[in-house]
């Protein structure tokens, strides 16, 4: 026995180190025929890494105060050494986060990763992204720029659209009777602990919820259905090293691409850092256009679509809740897109495309064109959802392979 | 290769202008490695905006040492409050008294540049004309009835608004200048269209001024962003580091996965 192996046992024997990491990496078997789209999974990873870190060194710099958070802002990019890199990292990878969560979604939508028994890994995924829209929100109004101040104007004064409560909603929300810095200071606190207290567990939960019923993939095929003599699946590799080396090679790329935005294109042409928030907030000057962040934009344009204020923002919660009930409205029996029918697959490209086009125009004024395909796209939204049972159900499906097709 | 990627970049910003209010901007090109032009924007800054701008998230020291100003020059010439050169740049003058004698205050511009872009800046300081209705005698085609005098008037010269001869193309034959009268044309709104041309010229002619206000432009995109020369050279190395470890990832992966099929 050598040193190290005695040790492992020492361990071993107290905290199940080495059984963990078979259970989760060396003996997990994922399906050998991942594609492209199943990088996003360990980019959001990445992203969260990237903002975890990036985000405690700029709490050592940053003053979450009325007075001072502009400045300190500032500070950061110019005294802070490689404080402007840091600060990139964070703005570009908020930006980039929600890009990797968004084809990752996608990736789900495409192969039914969502469909039985795997429905509450797309639950637990829900409710990530809720959070994470929260912690984005949040994170955007500390810099203090105009469009933290009017975009969180904006925001919060959607709760005022509930009756009865709405406006001690919004009051209780900001704690204040306007957006002030003590409402900078909570969203200071809930953006640096609250929610990425919140968003770790769930990432937690996901991934546990993943490995206890094993990965889907592109063709929807269960790999658990043929194994060798020895119980191990014949179209599964041990996730570690076949996997790791795998992602590897995905995660070089993509921080290729994450390194040339942040060293050459940080205000992502006014999408990334957008143009207005490098003034200071002004609660007496109200800006020309009040865009929020790209990332936000398919909903906002789903808010805008009608003009009645409580009704868009009912528009715009269902716009998101349903699709928490996603794995229910799916009632093919395949899950890859790969063996349904062609209308199906059609609608689904055309589904993407139009939450692109829905949340470009997010970030438009509302009017004349812009404002009729907003009320397009928001239709073809809402119909995506409400005809996947009937189609789903009736069309016709091409037989699925028994083992994966390589 | 590097220079070729530099020159790229460089560009890009000229791509990414936030737009001014549907007025036509004038292009403008950044060029952050001009240190001669920096400092000459420099110079005019503290001369001719630092009475009343302050560009107070910015050090003299480190607007010094980036543009290779010596300390005791900086000191001297560019340091009016008689400030120490680590402080930041803050002016003396207090908004209350500003709001009072401008109608607002005048802005703090160490991010003008980000906000408003450099064509925007470029064009809107060239574009003051004669307007007896406005307190201080002058409008702006790019910010209309905008608070601030024309500061740069005594380089500039006296420019006015009306009805002019522009150059409307060449002769394709002779190569001579073809010239018409602004106003024989209307614009959208019917109105015919009158132009900026100067009554009286100032201390610089005109392609003079353009170049002054153009070295003025180059350093307030300087100030928005300080480091943007150093996070480009570095970017260039992070980028070269990641291809090159493409290479042996993407073999390791490679030796894996030979047997699986």
């Amino acid at each position: 026995m050598s040193k190290m192996s005695d040790f492992m046992g020492w361990v071993d024997h107290r905290i199940p180190l080495t059984a963990t990491f078979e259970k989760h990496m060396s003996k997990y078997y994922a399906p050998k025929n991942f594609n492209f789209w199943y990088f996003f999974g360990v980019f959001a990873f990445l992203m969260l890494a990237n903002q975890i870190l990036t985000g405690v060194w700029l709490t050592m710099s940053f003053t979450p105060s009325a007075e001072e958070a502009f400045a300190s802002v500032e500070y950061i990019m110019r005294d802070v050494e490689f404080g402007w890199l840091i600060r990139y990292m964070h703005s570009t990878g908020a930006s980039f986060f929600f890009v990797v969560i968004y084809m990752h979604m996608f990736r789900g939508l495409m192969y039914g990763s969502y469909q039985k028994p795997r429905e509450l890994i797309w639950i637990f995924g829900m409710f990530i992204y809720v959070a994470l829209m929260a912690e984005a929100f949040m994170g955007y109004v500390l810099p203090w720029g105009q469009m933290s101040y009017w975009g969180a104007q904006v925001i919060i004064s959607l709760f005022g659209a509930i009756p009865v409560v709405g406006d001690d909603l919004v009051t209780w929300i900001k704690g204040d009777f306007l957006i002030s810095g003590i409402t900078l200071n909570r969203f200071f606190a809930l953006h640096v602990i609250a929610l990425p207290l919140v968003i770790v567990a769930l990432v937690f939960l996901h991934i546990v919820a993943l490995h206890e019923v094993g990965s889907n993939n592109p063709d929807g095929v269960d790999i658990k259905k043929y194994k060798d003599e020895e119980g191990r699946p014949l179209d599964g590799v041990p996730f570690h090293p076949y996997y790791t080396v795998h992602d590897l090679v995905g995660i070089v790329v993509f921080l290729f691409v994450f390194c040339f935005v942040i060293f050459f294109w940080p205000e992502g042409n006014g999408y990334f850092l957008e143009h207005a928030n490098f003034e200071e907030a002004n609660g007496l000057k109200t800006p020309a256009h009040i865009a929020p962040v790209w990332y936000f934009g398919a909903f906002y344009t789903i808010l805008r679509v009608v003009p009645d204020k409580l009704l868009g923002v009912i528009l715009m919660a269902a716009a998101i809740a349903i699709l928490f009930v996603l794995p229910w409205l799916d009632r093919s029996p395949v899950k890859s897109w790969r063996y349904k029918g062609w209308i199906s697959r059609i609608n689904l490209v055309l589904f993407g495309l139009f939450f692109i086009l829905l949340t470009w125009l997010g970030t438009q004024p509302a009017t004349g064109v812009y404002a009729q395909l907003g009320l397009i796209g928001t239709i073809v939204y809402f119909a995506w959802f409400l005809t996947l049972p009937i189609i789903s159900a009736k069309e016709k499906t091409k037989p699925v392979p028994e083992r994966v097709t390589g | 290769m590097k220079t070729l990627i530099a020159l790229v970049f460089a560009l890009l910003p000229t791509l990414t202008l936030a737009a001014g209010g549907g007025v036509h901007l004038d292009e403008m090109k950044v060029d952050l490695e001009d240190n001669a032009s920096l400092q000459r924007g420099a110079k005019y800054f503290a001369n001719y905006c630092m009475g009343c701008h302050s560009t107070k998230f910015a050090r003299y020291n480190r607007v010094a040492r980036d543009l290779g100003i010596p300390e005791d020059v900086m000191s001297e010439n560019l340091i009016f409050s008689g400030e120490n050169i680590g402080m930041l740049m803050k002016i003396a003058m207090r908004p209350e008294d500003s709001k009072k004698w401008f109608g607002a205050a005048p802005p703090d511009l160490t991010l003008v540049a980000r906000v408003r872009g450099a064509d925007w800046i470029y064009t809107y300081l060239r574009s003051f004309y004669a307007d007896d209705t406005r307190p201080y005698g002058v409008n702006n085609a790019v910010f209309k009835d905008v608070g601030m005098p024309h500061v740069l008037e005594e380089l500039q010269g006296k420019q006015v608004k009306g009805c002019a001869s522009v150059v409307t193309g060449f002769d394709p034959l002779t190569g001579r200048e073809l010239e018409e009268d602004s106003c024989a044309k209307l614009d959208h709104e019917e109105q015919p269209i009158e132009v900026l041309y100067l009554e009286e010229e100032g201390q610089l002619d005109a392609k003079g001024f353009d170049k002054a206000v153009a070295d003025l432009t180059n350093f307030l995109v300087y100030m928005a962003e300080p480091m943007a020369l150093e996070r480009r050279s570095i970017g260039f190395w992070v980028l070269l580091f990641l291809a090159i470890l493409f290479i042996p990832v993407y073999y390791l992966n490679r030796e894996f996965w030979r047997g699986i099929h």
